[in-house]
């Protein structure tokens, strides 16, 4: 599914801590349209725990958060 | 919807300590909330004054004067709350976290006036030391009292007292 899914922002975030994997989301959340998909690479395995608790509290939804090859990668979508 | 889920989410933070692993934790916290959508306020108090000042010398009278020069500098001054060893657990707290990748203090406390957090200073502990507000960072507001603190904290979902 998730490779079906059209992307319209990259976002890495390997090497990043806490509490910025989840700041750097919020600050390109709104650099996509509204239903647009952000695909966020991290490290941080906090990441796995914080992302989508950003996702609740702001309203947007989150996809997949994955763990792949040592990775977290996640699909945000912008709800509004 | 109700109201009440669409009403903004809010976190109100008394920093008094200025001790580098507190400050950490306050600003990691405040960056985080303000990234969640939440208004952010953080009241600035005695020992916490010195983590939104500028690198300027203080201080009016022989005491204020003193105290510039013995908790003076900025926010890169601060020193952890153990293993502080005259600035060396300062230095080797720094090396690890940039080991691990860890912002800096001072790139968080940035970072939370980018993102729109409120910072105001304690107008009676400011005078007290004979801190001036010229002597903060850009993005500090007026000074306040501990009115302007309860009033925003009894609205907060959050209150917390660093």
């Amino acid at each position: 599914m998730s490779d079906e899914t059209k992307v319209d922002l990259e976002l890495d975030l390997k090497g990043l801590l806490c509490p910025l994997p989840m700041v750097k989301v919020s600050q390109n959340i709104t650099n996509v349209p509204v239903g647009g998909v952000i695909r966020a690479v991290a490290t941080d395995p906090g990441a796995m725990a914080d992302i989508p608790a950003w996702a609740k509290s702001t309203g947007n939804e989150v996809l997949k958060a994955e763990k792949e090859d040592g990775e977290f990668v996640f699909l945000v979508k912008r709800v509004k | 919807m109700p109201e009440d889920e669409t009403r903004q989410k809010s976190l109100a933070m008394v920093v008094m300590s200025g001790d580098m692993d507190k400050l950490f934790g306050a600003f990691i916290i405040a960056t985080g909330a303000a990234a969640m959508g939440m208004e952010v306020t953080m009241f600035f108090t005695f020992w916490g004054l010195r983590a939104i000042k500028k690198n300027v010398s203080t201080g009016k009278t022989l005491f204020g004067k003193m105290l510039g020069m013995m908790y003076g500098g900025d926010i890169t001054k601060a020193n952890p709350s153990k293993f502080s060893f005259g600035g060396m657990g300062r230095w080797m707290f720094g090396k690890m976290m940039g080991n691990h990748n860890v912002s800096k203090l001072i790139e968080l406390r940035d970072l939370a006036v980018t993102l729109g957090v409120n910072m105001y200073g304690c107008q009676m502990s400011m005078d007290v030391m004979e801190i001036p507000q010229d002597a903060f960072i850009e993005g500090v507001k007026e000074p306040v009292g501990v009115g302007f603190f309860l009033m925003k904290a009894q609205d907060a979902d959050i209150q917390l007292f660093i």
